[in-house]
């Protein structure tokens, strides 16, 4: 069995699989039950001043039948006392010594505020403070949250006076609500926060009821931007974090991996791009804190079957894959292969690639099934069809170089080779 | 032994004729369904469609919510097209060939999401058609089955004004006198012959027989054309002893009477024998099962292989509790004070095939009995030769013939249905209901 151990900045934890601050985080309740299900630490929903939520709250996007591709909220920071957070915050970390305890704080925009608030927090015993510059919504209307995070100098402002008391870790994490998420994060850096963690939600309007017009969620014939998240949002989430993974300066400090996790799979994949820890938030809203035990279990299996002795052998391992576009290979060429053995004839691949990519597709009609195969001439090797072929291995790509050497654009160019090649 | 009727209880019958393929009950089993659809291009379930309906097209409407986008998509093919949700061997057909079997999955439900949508339309009384003005022009159609309604409607759609002339009092044809009763209720049929009729521009003339209320005469006089979609009648004479025997009846009438007085009305035996195997003779087995029969026994002279009923039909004859003899057929039916009680029948063997190009069947001259107080007979129905001929229309092999245009020998005289194709299914009826009227169009040199 791998260890699947996490030390992030000293604060230990039996797996790298955290909570992320929201209502999964809110109350002793909710990260008991967290702790007993198997869950390495949480991110205790943010502490600020006490505010008052609206209701309804939550919206989703479905997608051909499955619930709930994306998520989006309109609630504030805890609602609950500050008392009654903390007393329960201290109560956790004395119930669970071998669990990772971080508070999320946002406190109103001066350094008493926030030197008052990580007193406070470190009171408790909680092992680390995450910085919440990245909230969209509410808060954002009040200079907080996600506006923090969109202006580099007031975070590094926000960051220094934070790092001038505290002695636990600090992670600040990072609002996608901007062009590029790296300014935010160098000035974090600059301030000395201790680490990073990304991606808040991002702003959303996720859908209009067609009767009555109110985008939703309605909240009393009105509605207002909300914070996305959940399955759909991972791809932008793993870009940003793969940014700070490239960027020789904030690859300096740990990453704590964000948005759109809820496999093994997907958390991996965060880790391949430098993250030491995931943070999950959406998955257990719509499923409960049982996925934990897969998430465990698969991450054992895999690190097993790859022969990874601890988390260390991988994190950070796909950053050298990626580059420039301009040093990617031009002589690097695939083209698709039908398996006809496989096929079932439902001519998806034939008709996306003919109205919208390289009419590389051949179809004789049959009675009731056609046939179809490539023309592998007019193939540019784009992975549409294989993409949309609903029967797995049927369309492959096969590797047909168009030549032996590395050949990458800015010599492609200066060679003065053809542009248009068919 | 004895024939008798109102053998079971109210609530038996109910259980025993409830349907055979119940709709989805919830509109999310529904929509599950419809998001299996892989959405083909070139789909075969639309090949394999008489009436050529886009299933794929309708299926993601019903999943986008449009719902009466995908009623309209069905039924603009095909009018009939909740009937076929119920009635249609959707496994020979569209479902047959959804590419899904060949992934070794379960096909997409096409016909339940079929019922589903045009239930929908139905229920809601959807104006989805909108009939052009009328053009002056008016069509006589004879028979109100698939085939007359057909192309009714469309004639109706492009502004003609249709007359159909129905011998009976009920429009619907083989649908509402015919097909068994756990596939379609009366009711369903009545008001999918209103749907079809709210188009306007359309009137049903009930007990108007042609041949004896009117001559084809009359109706050329009178109309630009005439459309004949009289299907075909009783069933073929087995030419054996005893065949006229009190017990011995068709199995048209038999289902007809079902259909007409009710369940409890209708009178079966203890000890049922039915000859033949197409879908005549299964619904006449189960429904006679049904009705309380102790015995049903089948018997076909060919084999399994040979059977024209389909897999799934047979299924339910077997489930039903029906016996099946292959390799026999009827010699002689031997009586008693004038009551069938037993039926003598030919073991056969297979021989070399014949025009049908299945093996044709010959008596080996072994013989046996079967002790029964009833025999139905299922052995294809015969043409109405004899009208058609007096009207001098052109037969061949009992059919109307007609050419590429759906035109008869007769100037103006078009035909489709079982009265052209000699008795196939209810959608095929749909599809040359809706050939007869564009030729209609042409022939009137309507173009638009
Ligand atoms: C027992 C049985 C079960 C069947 N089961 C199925 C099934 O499960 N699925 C399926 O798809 N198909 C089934 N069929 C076949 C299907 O019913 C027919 O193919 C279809 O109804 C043919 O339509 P049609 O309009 O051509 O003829 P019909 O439905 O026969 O309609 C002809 C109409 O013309 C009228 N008519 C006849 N002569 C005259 C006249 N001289 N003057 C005025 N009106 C006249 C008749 O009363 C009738 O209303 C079954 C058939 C039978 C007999
Ligand atoms: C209902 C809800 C409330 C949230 N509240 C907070 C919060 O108080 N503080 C915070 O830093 N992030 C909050 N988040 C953001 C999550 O911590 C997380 O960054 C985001 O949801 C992306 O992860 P996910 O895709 O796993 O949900 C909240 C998210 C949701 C859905
Ligand atoms: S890889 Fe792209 S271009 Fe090639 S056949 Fe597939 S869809 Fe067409």
């Amino acid at each position: 069995m791998a260890d699947i151990s996490s030390n992030f900045l000293g604060i230990k934890s039996p797996n790298p699989f955290w909570l992320a601050s929201g209502p999964p985080t809110d109350k002793k309740y909710n990260v008991l039950r967290a702790f007993e299900a198997g869950w390495g630490g949480v991110v205790w929903k943010t502490l600020g001043s006490q505010v008052k939520n609206v209701s309804s709250r939550y919206s989703a996007v479905d997608f051909n039948g499955h619930r709930v591709m994306g998520f989006n909220n309109i609630e504030l920071i805890s609602d609950r006392p500050l008392e009654i957070n903390l007393r329960e915050i201290r109560e956790v970390v004395r119930e669970f010594p071998d669990r990772a305890v971080i508070v999320s704080l946002m406190a109103d925009n001066n350094k008493e505020s926030w030197h008052d608030l990580i007193k406070q927090t470190e009171d408790t015993g909680a092992h680390g403070i995450e910085l919440n510059f990245g909230c969209p919504h509410g808060m954002s209307e009040r200079g907080m949250g996600s506006s923090v995070g969109q202006n580099p100098d007031i975070a590094k402002m926000i960051v220094e006076w934070v790092m001038e008391t505290a002695t636990i870790p600090v992670i600040t994490k990072l609002t996608p609500n901007v062009h590029s998420v790296v300014p935010t994060a160098k000035a974090s850096v600059e301030g000395g926060t201790n680490a990073l963690s990304l991606i808040n939600t991002i702003q959303s309007i996720t859908g209009i009821d067609l009767d009555n017009f109110v985008p939703n969620p309605n909240v009393g014939g009105k509605s207002t931007y909300g914070g996305y998240c959940g399955p759909a949002v991972k791809p932008i989430a793993l870009k940003m974090v793969a940014s700070l993974s490239l960027n020789s300066y904030t690859n300096k400090v740990p990453i704590s991996g964000i948005g759109g996790i809820s496999t093994w799979r997907d958390a991996v994949e965060f880790m391949l791009l430098g993250s030491t820890t995931i943070q999950v938030c959406t998955a257990v809203m719509t499923h409960g804190f049982r996925i934990v035990e897969d998430m465990i279990e698969g991450l054992n299996n895999w690190m097993d079957e790859k022969e990874f002795q601890t988390t260390n052998d991988f994190i950070g391992k796909s950053v050298p894959y990626l580059t420039k576009w301009g040093y990617l290979d031009m002589n690097y060429h695939v083209v698709a292969d039908i398996n006809q053995e496989k096929c079932i004839s439902c001519g998806l691949c034939y008709i996306t690639c003919e109205d919208t990519s390289h009419q590389a597709i051949n179809v004789e009609f049959g009675n009731p099934y056609n046939k179809y195969t490539i023309k592998e001439d007019d193939c540019v090797g784009c992975n549409l069809c294989m993409l949309v072929c609903p029967v797995n291995d049927c369309i492959t790509m096969l590797e047909k170089r168009k030549g032996s050497e590395y050949l990458n654009w800015l010599e492609y160019q200066k060679r003065g080779l053809p542009l248009n090649d068919h | 032994m004895t024939i008798k009727n109102n053998r079971l209880t109210a609530q038996q019958y109910k259980e025993k004729f409830a349907d055979i393929h119940p709709p989805f009950e919830t509109s999310g089993a529904a929509l599950l369904e419809a998001n299996r659809c892989l959405f083909c291009f070139d789909a075969p379930c639309t090949k394999a469609c008489p009436t050529s309906i886009d299933v794929p097209k309708f299926i993601k409407q019903i999943s986008t919510g449009n719902m009466k986008g995908s009623a309209l998509t069905i039924l603009s093919s095909n009018i009939m097209g909740g009937s076929c949700a119920r009635v249609c061997p959707v496994e020979k057909l569209c479902e047959g060939s959804c590419v899904l079997h060949n992934r070794q999955e379960p096909p997409i439900h096409i016909a339940r999401l079929q019922r589903y949508s045009t239930d929908m339309a139905l229920k809601s009384q959807w104006n989805l058609f909108k009939r052009k003005n009328s053009r002056g022009k008016k069509v006589a159609a004879v028979g109100a089955g698939p085939a007359g309604l057909s192309c009714a409607h469309w004639l109706a759609r492009q502004g003609i004004d249709v007359t159909i002339y129905e011998k009976e009092n009920e429009a619907g044809g083989l649908m509402t006198y015919g097909i068994a009763a756990y596939k379609v209720t009366p009711e369903f049929c009545r008001e999918e012959t209103d749907f079809i009729t709210s188009i306007g521009g359309i009137e049903i003339k009930y007990n108007e027989e042609l041949g004896r209320d009117l001559s084809l005469a009359d109706l050329k006089k009178n109309y630009d054309a005439v459309f004949l979609g009289i299907g075909v009648g009783l069933t073929r004479q087995l030419e054996i002893p005893g065949e006229n025997l009190e017990g011995v009846v068709d199995a048209i009438r038999f289902i007809y009477e079902i259909r007409k007085d009710g369940f409890s009305k209708t009178a079966v035996g203890d000890k049922v024998a039915v000859i033949g195997m197409g879908m005549t003779a299964i619904d006449a087995a189960t429904q006679a099962k049904r009705l309380g029969a102790r015995e049903v026994t089948m018997i076909y002279r060919r084999t399994e292989k040979e059977k024209p009923c389909t897999d799934e039909e047979l299924e339910i004859a077997k489930l039903d509790g029906c016996n099946i003899i292959w390799l026999a057929s009827p010699k002689e039916i031997h009586g008693e004070n004038g009551k069938v009680r037993s039926l003598l029948c030919s073991k056969m063997e297979l021989g070399e095939p014949d025009d049908s190009g299945r093996k044709f069947p010959f008596d080996t001259g072994e013989t046996f009995v079967l002790e029964v107080d009833m025999v139905i007979k299922a052995t294809g129905q015969v043409p109405y030769t004899d009208m058609l001929q007096s009207n001098r229309i052109k037969l061949s092999s009992g059919k109307i013939r007609i050419d590429a245009n759906c035109t008869t020998n007769v100037g103006a005289v078009f035909a489709g249905g079982d009265c052209v194709n000699g008795g196939k299914e209810v959608v095929d009826a749909v599809e040359a209901g809706k050939e007869g009227a564009k030729s209609i169009l042409k022939y009137l040199g309507i173009t638009d």
